[in-house]
């Protein structure tokens, strides 16, 4: 039986930040990973940039990026639904936060080729997210943090209110002194996922890894911890039906939307698919294709679009004629021709402008399409089928400014929680980009830090 | 022929990195594909060769294996670049044997051995100074000049045909200022940022390789100079060797003889520590002998000048000339093409 000060659960952004903090404080800490080796590292492994605020230009961040445009940014997506003081400290603290993934390894590089103009708002990680992992797993081993891969928590000991071990699937205990909840949220456990959303969360895919299913979020709230959040809430969005069920990652997302036609099942339309640009509406359309029948929704468009958005990963499904796509999608041949030849006949002349609202709408069609309508009339046709991809779940554990786990009965003395697993305390609905690794950075940071100074 | 097995796997990665862009701080093969309107198998063989096989790009990618999309690019680049090598050399068959095979390396090496004895004993002068006492000046450039010139010779055929088959231009000042200045630097092998490659420790970044490069290719180059500087000296000053210490021929030629031994040394042992399934994996014995075997070149040499006075000069003569003499002959068919075939993909403008 082996005992540790700070027993850290997951290892993906947030488990790793809290366990070199913990490790520079003088702790002795021991990184329990579900993951194999080469998985390690969650859904962190597939991001590419965390959004930082900072006064006058910061490592590749150019201009200045204050708090009360951060906060305002946020407020808008959320819709109000945010915890000001944590969302204000996770803001404010994110600053602090570039110069120390720095110095501890992390390489940053100016915004990517064709990506929205987050030139200002986020820094992109070298390599991307697996880099950034690698960087904090070498960290780490230097500092003499104990890892270990294959090792699933199935239980946090919480008998006499406060922590006293860890679990493993196998059964063995690991103690320690404090623990620190890093294991992400549940949106790999479709079990849980359809009780939550409904059957169709059965053709969801999962953009992630297939290891975060919840099981600690499960097992702590089970023993009473207070938890925040809308477990129907989990960010959607609409990606390459034919992706992986799981681990397809950033490659999987389609930006044609605003420039095609989007019909469901039936080969009817469903939503105004010109209603913004696609950063905008990016992630409403996970829930959109999610009420369609089966969930699954197709895009097609015709030459002229081709080049106007990011190339996809998988080709498209080309055909001369649009009942050759209909045929080739499985679509009902008859149904896709009537419908592009209403919405063909509800377009209007005037001008195209990719990229910004053009206003080019279609004349007395339902749904409409309120900007760049254009005909589907130069073949080749292309059809991209769309399926709702899952990025995380909202469901999480509270937890206090100093990222401590509220229980049943007041605050746990000795357990605290970082990174997704309690980013509901912070916003229970929509997503700001790059906010999921602030928020895994700066509160990973917080909880070592705490965690080591309990045991110290 | 081309191999569309290969550069159609390549295009297969390259379409997934086009959608992530991860990577495209690490070196330039990415940001020419981004701009790629389209992927073609002759693109695709101009991105090999730009590739310093650095693996950053390996072991920062989500989708290695066993993810199912399975992205390896330093190694189907690896290989595609072999393949190109290998097919535009004259003849191909001499190339496959000797890029795949590190005993035909070593073969090659005895023979050359063998040849210098052979014309030591059968050629031995009257008279002569230095090491012309064992082999005349006139016996030595009658061996060596069409050993340098010829094979010389026919890697220009097979770059000629390599710069058409990837459609290059005219080049101009700009590109070759573009290219002399990122050699210089090995800014391929900096990670993009100066950390360095994951070579010899994985998933960590390290500076060792790109400075084991770069001693290698100074190393080189100053052996080079020597070498011309004394032939200009020889024909234009008439100014014999043996030269003293204090003169161009020894002042570039020792340096850069230690220089290339230390290079030659490092860059083996850091091809014992590194990942053999991110290069090109049926060539590593091949490789690995060219590496050996410009060391060979370089630590004779030097023992050659220590052994200066001693009655081992003539052994060592004949073993350090018969390395040289392996080395310039091969050296079409041997991984040495790498530096030509980089060079041409660095000056290529992106179109
Ligand atoms: C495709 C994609 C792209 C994204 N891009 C961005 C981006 O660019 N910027 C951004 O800010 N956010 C992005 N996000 C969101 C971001 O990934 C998360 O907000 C962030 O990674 C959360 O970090 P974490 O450490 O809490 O969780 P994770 O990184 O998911 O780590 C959870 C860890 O816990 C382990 N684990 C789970 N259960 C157990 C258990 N029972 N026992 C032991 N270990 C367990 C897992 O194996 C994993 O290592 C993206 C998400 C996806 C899916
Ligand atoms: S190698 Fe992997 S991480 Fe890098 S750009 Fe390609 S797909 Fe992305
Ligand atoms: S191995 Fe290095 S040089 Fe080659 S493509 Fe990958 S990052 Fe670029």
């Amino acid at each position: 039986m082996s005992q540790y000060d700070v027993v850290v659960i997951g290892g993906g952004n947030a488990a790793l930040c809290a366990a070199i903090e913990a490790a520079e404080a003088g702790a002795d800490v021991i990184i329990l990973e579900s993951a194999p080796q080469h998985m390690r590292g969650g859904n962190s492994r597939h991001t590419r940039n965390f959004r930082c605020m900072h006064q006058g230009p910061l490592s590749v961040l150019t201009d200045t990026y204050d708090e009360a445009e951060y906060y305002d940014d946020l407020l808008r997506v959320t819709k109000g639904q945010t915890d000001p003081e944590l969302a204000r400290l996770a803001i404010r603290e994110s600053e602090t936060c570039l110069p120390w993934m720095e110095r501890h390894g992390v390489i940053f590089q100016g915004s990517l080729s064709g990506t929205l103009s987050l030139d200002r708002t986020n820094a992109f990680f070298l390599g991307g997210g697996k880099a950034l992992v690698n960087a904090y797993y070498a960290c780490a081993e230097d500092l003499g943090v104990t890892i270990r891969y294959d090792s699933e928590v199935r239980h946090i000991d919480l008998s006499e209110g406060r922590f006293s071990a860890a679990v493993l699937t196998d059964g063995t205990r690991i103690e320690g002194r404090a623990v620190v909840l890093a294991s992400g949220g549940f949106q790999a456990d479709l079990d849980w996922l359809t009780r939550a959303w409904g059957p169709e969360a059965a053709n969801f895919l999962i953009r992630g890894t297939p290891y975060n299913r919840g099981v600690v979020l499960r097992d702590v709230l089970d023993q009473g911890a207070v938890s925040v959040g809308d477990p129907t809430q989990c960010h959607c969005v609409a990606i390459d039906g034919r992706a992986p069920k799981f681990d397809g990652g950033i490659v999987t997302r389609l930006d044609c939307v605003p420039y095609a036609l989007v019909v469901n099942r039936d080969a009817a339309r469903f939503y105004d698919e010109g209603e913004d640009v696609w950063p905008k509406r990016y992630a409403i359309w996970g829930r959109l294709v999610a009420a369609q029948p089966d969930q699954i929704a197709y895009a097609i468009t015709d030459q002229k679009a081709q080049g106007l958005f990011m190339p996809p990963v998988f080709a498209p499904v080309k055909a001369d004629t649009i009942e050759g796509l209909a045929q080739l999608l499985g679509l009902p041949g008859d149904a896709l021709r009537q419908t592009v030849a209403e919405y063909n006949s509800a377009c209007r002349d005037g001008s195209f402008t990719p990229g910004v609202l053009d206003g080019l709408a279609t004349d007395g069609l339902d749904p409409p399409k309120t900007n760049w309508a254009r005909p589907l009339d130069t073949p080749p046709y292309y059809g991209y089928m769309l399926r709702p991809g899952v990025t995380f779940t909202y469901l999480g554990l509270k937890v206090t400014e100093r990222a401590q786990v509220q229980g049943a009965h007041g605050l746990l003395p000795n357990v605290w929680a970082a990174g997704e697993i309690m980013a509901g305390s912070i916003l229970g609905q929509g997503y700001l980009a790059g906010f999921g690794m602030t928020i895994g950075t700066v509160f990973g940071r917080i909880a070592g830090q705490e965690a080591a100074a309990h045991v110290g | 022929m081309l191999d569309n097995t290969l550069s159609d796997e390549a295009a297969r990665q390259f379409q997934i990195c086009n959608s992530c862009r991860y990577c495209e701080g690490y070196c330039d093969v990415f940001p020419q594909l981004f701009s790629l309107p389209e992927m073609s198998a002759a693109q695709a063989t101009h991105l090999a060769n730009l590739c310093h096989n650095c693996r950053g790009c390996y072991y920062a990618c989500q989708y290695a294996p066993p993810h199912e999309f399975d992205l390896n690019l330093p190694a189907v680049l690896a290989e595609l670049r072999q393949d190109t090598w290998e097919r535009h050399a004259r003849p191909q068959a001499l190339a496959r044997v000797f890029h795949t095979h590190g005993v035909a390396v070593a073969a090659v090496l005895i023979v050359g051995f063998a040849l210098l004895f052979f014309a030591m004993a059968a050629l031995r002068p009257e008279a002569g100074e230095g090491f012309y006492a064992y082999l005349s000046h006139n016996a030595m450039v009658l061996i060596f000049a069409p050993a340098f010139v010829l094979p010389l010779l026919g890697l220009a055929v097979s770059l000629r045909s390599y710069w058409r088959e990837i459609g290059g231009g005219w080049v101009t000042w700009a590109d070759l200022k573009r290219m002399g200045g990122s050699v210089a630097r090995m800014k391929n092998l900096s990670g993009g940022a100066g950390q360095g490659c994951n070579f010899e420790q994985g998933a960590r970044y390290s500076n060792a390789r790109r400075h084991a490069h770069q001693a290698t290719l100074w190393g080189f180059l100053m052996c080079f100079a020597a070498t011309s500087v004394a032939t200009l000296m020889h024909y234009g000053l008439g100014w014999e060797a043996p030269y003293p210490f204090w003169s161009p021929p020894k002042l570039l030629g020792v340096p850069g003889g230690i220089l290339l031994c230390l290079g030659t040394g490092a860059l083996a042992w850091l091809k014992l520590r590194a990942e053999k399934g991110l290069g090109a994996a049926r060539v590593w014995g091949g490789e690995m002998a060219f590496v050996l075997l410009l060391f060979t070149v370089s630590a004779t040499g030097l023992a050659l000048y220590a052994a200066t006075g001693t009655g081992a000069v003539p052994a060592l003569l004949a073993i350090h000339l018969g390395a040289v003499l392996a080395f310039f002959v091969l050296t079409p068919y041997t991984k040495m093409v790498h530096g030509f075939y980089r060079m041409a993909a660095l000056m290529k403008r992106n179109t």
